[in-house]
C-alpha cells in the first residue's frame, strides 16, 4: 500500500468544472446448485475445503465440463439486460498467479462473450436515463484468501477452494454513469432484476454480488476521456457511493492542478474512507488470453433460446406498469411495490385474496412496513402472512374493524402471527355493528349529562363532538363510527 | 534479433521464474529463434483461411453439457493431503498482501 495521501477538499467551483466518466464491472454469483465445471457444490458456508475435486483444485489431466444451468441463468441475465445472445461464444483463459486460483489461470470469456449490446434505464432526478451494458460473460470464481483473524495472519495466508468454480457472471456496463449517485441507482435496478430472475441471491456480504469501478473524470464539455483507475473493494452499496465521491474528487484535485492520473488500481479502504493505489507488481496486467483448449465453443441453439426466453418471469418494470395499469396504483406505490419481488408478491397474494388494491397498497407500505422496519424484518420474514392480512383488511372493507382498531390488530398479528379473528377474539376487539348495543350505551351518557344534553338541545351542535367523543371511549373504540352518528343523533333528538 | 533480455525477464516474471543473469544471456537467443521462426510462418497470406484457435470444432449443438446435480467428491482431508503446508482445514500460503 502506498503512503497516506492528503485527502482533498475540492471548492465547489472547481468541482463544478469537471465530470466524472464511471462504469461498473459487476460480478453476480449464480444459484445454480453445482459448479461451472465440476459437480462440486456451491452451498455457502461449508467447512473450508470439503466441496472441492480434482477438476476445481486444478489438479493434472482433470477436465471442465460446463454446466447447463449455468448458461440458461447467464442467457435470463442477459436477456434480462436486453442484450444480444450470440449463438456461439468461447471460453479463454486468463492468466495469473494467485494462491486462490489454483489452475494458475481464470476460465473465463474475452473476445467472444455469452452476449452483448444491452442497457437498462434507471430514474436520474425524475427522468429516465439509458445505461448501456457492454456485455454479459460467464466465468468461474477464484477462492477466497484470508488475511486476518489466525494467529500466523502476519506471514500467512489460508485459502479455502470451496469458491473456486462457483459460476459467475460479469456485467460490464458502458461508461455512461456520471455520478456515484446514478451508480447507486444502476446497481439497485442490476440487483433487483436478478432478484427478479432468481438468477442469483446478490448477497454483497457474502460476496454473491461484487462491484469494481473504471472511473475518470474531464472538463465538463470535452468528449475525451481523462485517464481511468479501476476502484476494487467496493462492498456495500454504501461504500460504493463513498468511494467513487473520493475517487473523483481526488481524480479532479490531481487534474486541476495541471498534474497527471496514473492509471492503475485502486483500493478502497471503508474504515478510512479513502481509495490506495495498489503496487503495479502485485497485479501484473498481461493477462496473456487465449482460447480454452479444454473446452468446446459454447453453441446457444435457437431451440435453446427460445426456451429461456419463453421462461422468463416478468421484470421489475413491466410489473410496475402492470400494477398501475391492473390496480388503479400511484406511480410512486407501483414504483415502491414491485422494488423487490418479494414485496410484490406479497402484495398480489393479498389482492387475489380479494383486497381492494390501493387498499393493500397503503397497508402493506404504510403499517406493515413501519412493523418491518421496527423490528428490522424483511417482507420474506413478515410475521404476518399475506393471507392473514387480506384477512384483516376484509374486515376493514366490511367495516367490521375501524383503520384505528386495524393498526392495534396488525400490531398484534405481526407480533404473535396469528390471524384478525384469532386477535380480536382473544382481546374483545370486535367492532360493535349491533344499533341496539350502541344505543344502550347512548342512553346512558344522555341521561348521565342532562346539562350537556341541554345545550345540544339548544342549538350547541358542537356538543355532539363530545357525545362521540364519550361514546367511543365508553365502547373503547369499538363501536362502528358511522352507527355512533345516526344512533347519537336519533336518540339527542329525542 | 529482435528479442532482448529485458523481454526475456519479462516472460520469465510473468511465469514466476527467477533467471540468473547466465540464464537470461543463454535463453535470449533460443527465445529469439523460436520467434523468427514463428514470423516466417507469418509470410504466409491465410486472408482467405479461417481462424482455428482450437483443435476442437463448433459442433451444431453442445455435445457435453453437465446437469447441475452436486456430488460429493474429496473430503477436507483428502484435499488438503497435498499442500505442502497444510493447516487445519486450510490450504496455508506465505503472505499475498503487503501489511503495514
Amino acid at each position: 500500500m502506498s503512503k497516506l495521501e492528503t485527502a482533498p477538499v475540492i471548492p465547489d467551483e472547481v468541482r463544478n468544472r469537471y465530470e466524472a466518466v464511471i462504469g461498473l464491472e459487476v460480478h453476480v454469483q449464480l444459484l445454480a446448485r453445482s459448479k461451472i465445471f465440476c459437480a462440486c457444490s456451491t452451498r455457502f458456508g461449508d467447512p473450508p475445503n470439503s466441496n472441492t475435486c480434482p477438476v476445481c483444485l486444478g489438479l493434472p489431466g482433470a477436465l471442465p465440463v460446463l454446466n447447463r444451468e449455468a448458461v440458461t441463468m447467464a442467457m435470463k441475465a442477459a436477456m434480462a439486460l436486453n442484450c444480444t445472445i450470440n449463438p456461439r461464444s468461447r471460453f479463454a483463459r486468463k492468466n495469473y498467479f494467485y494462491p486462490d486460483l489454483p489452475k494458475g489461470y481464470q476460465i473465463s470469456q474475452y473476445d467472444e462473450p455469452l452476449s452483448e449490446h444491452g442497457w437498462i434505464d434507471i430514474e436520474v432526478e425524475g427522468k429516465s436515463k439509458r445505461i448501456g451494458i457492454t456485455r454479459v460473460h460467464l466465468e468461474e470464481d477464484a477462492g477466497k484468501s484470508l488475511h486476518e483473524g489466525f494467529p500466523d495472519s502476519n506471514e500467512k495466508s489460508y485459502i479455502d477452494l470451496n469458491r473456486t468454480g462457483v459460476p459467475l457472471i460479469e456485467i460490464v456496463s458502458e461508461p455512461d454513469l456520471r455520478s456515484p449517485g446514478e451508480a447507486y441507482e444502476y446497481l439497485t435496478r442490476l440487483k433487483t432484476i436478478m432478484l427478479y430472475l432468481e438468477v442469483s441471491d446478490c448477497n454483497m456480504e457474502e460476496g454473491s454480488l461484487r462491484v469494481d469501478a473504471n472511473v475518470s473524470v474531464r472538463p465538463v464539455g470535452a468528449s475525451a476521456l481523462g485517464t481511468k483507475t479501476e476502484v476494487k473493494n467496493l462492498n456495500s452499496f454504501r461504500f460504493l457511493q463513498k468511494a467513487l465521491a473520493y475517487e473523483i474528487e481526488r481524480q479532479i484535485e490531481i487534474v486541476d492542478r495541471g498534474a497527471e492520473i496514473t492509471q492503475e488500481t485502486r483500493l478502497y479502504d471503508s474504515r478510512e474512507g479513502r481509495t490506495y493505489g495498489m503496487r503495479s507488481k502485485e497485479f501484473a496486467h498481461d493477462y496473456r488470453y487465449f482460447p480454452e483448449p479444454d473446452l468446446l465453443p459454447l453453441v446457444i441453439t435457437d431451440m435453446w433460446r427460445d426456451d429461456v426466453r419463453r421462461s422468463m418471469p416478468e421484470l421489475p418494470e413491466v410489473r410496475r406498469q402492470r400494477f398501475m395499469r391492473d390496480y388503479a396504483l400511484a406511480a410512486y406505490d407501483a414504483a415502491q411495490l414491485t422494488a423487490s419481488k418479494a414485496l410484490a408478491d406479497y402484495f398480489e397474494d393479498i389482492v387475489k385474496a380479494s383486497a381492494q388494491p390501493k387498499l393493500a397498497a397503503n397497508w402493506v407500505l404504510g403499517e406493515l412496513a413501519y412493523l418491518l422496519k421496527e423490528a428490522g424484518k424483511e417482507i420474506e420474514k413478515s410475521p404476518v402472512r399475506a393471507a392473514n392480512l387480506a384477512g384483516l383488511l376484509q374486515l376493514i372493507e366490511q367495516e367490521t374493524v375501524s383503520g384505528k382498531m386495524g393498526k392495534d390488530i396488525l400490531a398484534a398479528m405481526f407480533s404473535s402471527g396469528k390471524t384478525a379473528r384469532e386477535v380480536m377474539s382473544s382481546q374483545g376487539l370486535e367492532q360493535i355493528n349491533d344499533t341496539e348495543k350502541i344505543a344502550a350505551v347512548a342512553r346512558e351518557i344522555i341521561s348521565a349529562n342532562p346539562k350537556q344534553v341541554e345545550q345540544y338541545r339548544s342549538g350547541k351542535t358542537a356538543t355532539f363532538g363530545w357525545f362521540v367523543g364519550q361514546l367511543m371511549k365508553a365502547t373503547r373504540g369499538q363501536a362502528n363510527p358511522q352507527l355512533v352518528q345516526d344512533v347519537l343523533k336519533k336518540e339527542l333528538a329525542g | 534479433m529482435a528479442l532482448t533480455e529485458k523481454d526475456v525477464r519479462y516472460v520469465a516474471d510473468l511465469a514466476h521464474l527467477k533467471l540468473t543473469e547466465d540464464e537470461v544471456a543463454r535463453f535470449l537467443p533460443q527465445l529469439d529463434s523460436i520467434l523468427t521462426y514463428m514470423q516466417k510462418l507469418n509470410q504466409l497470406d491465410t486472408k482467405n483461411v479461417e481462424p482455428m484457435a482450437q483443435v476442437t470444432y463448433p459442433a451444431a449443438e453442445n455435445p457435453a453439457l453437465r446437469l447441475d446435480a452436486p456430488q460429493p467428491a474429496f473430503s477436507q482431508k483428502e484435499a488438503l493431503s497435498n499442500a505442502p503446508e497444510p493447516a487445519a482445514e486450510y490450504f496455508k500460503v506465505p503472505l499475498v498482501i503487503e501489511k503495514e
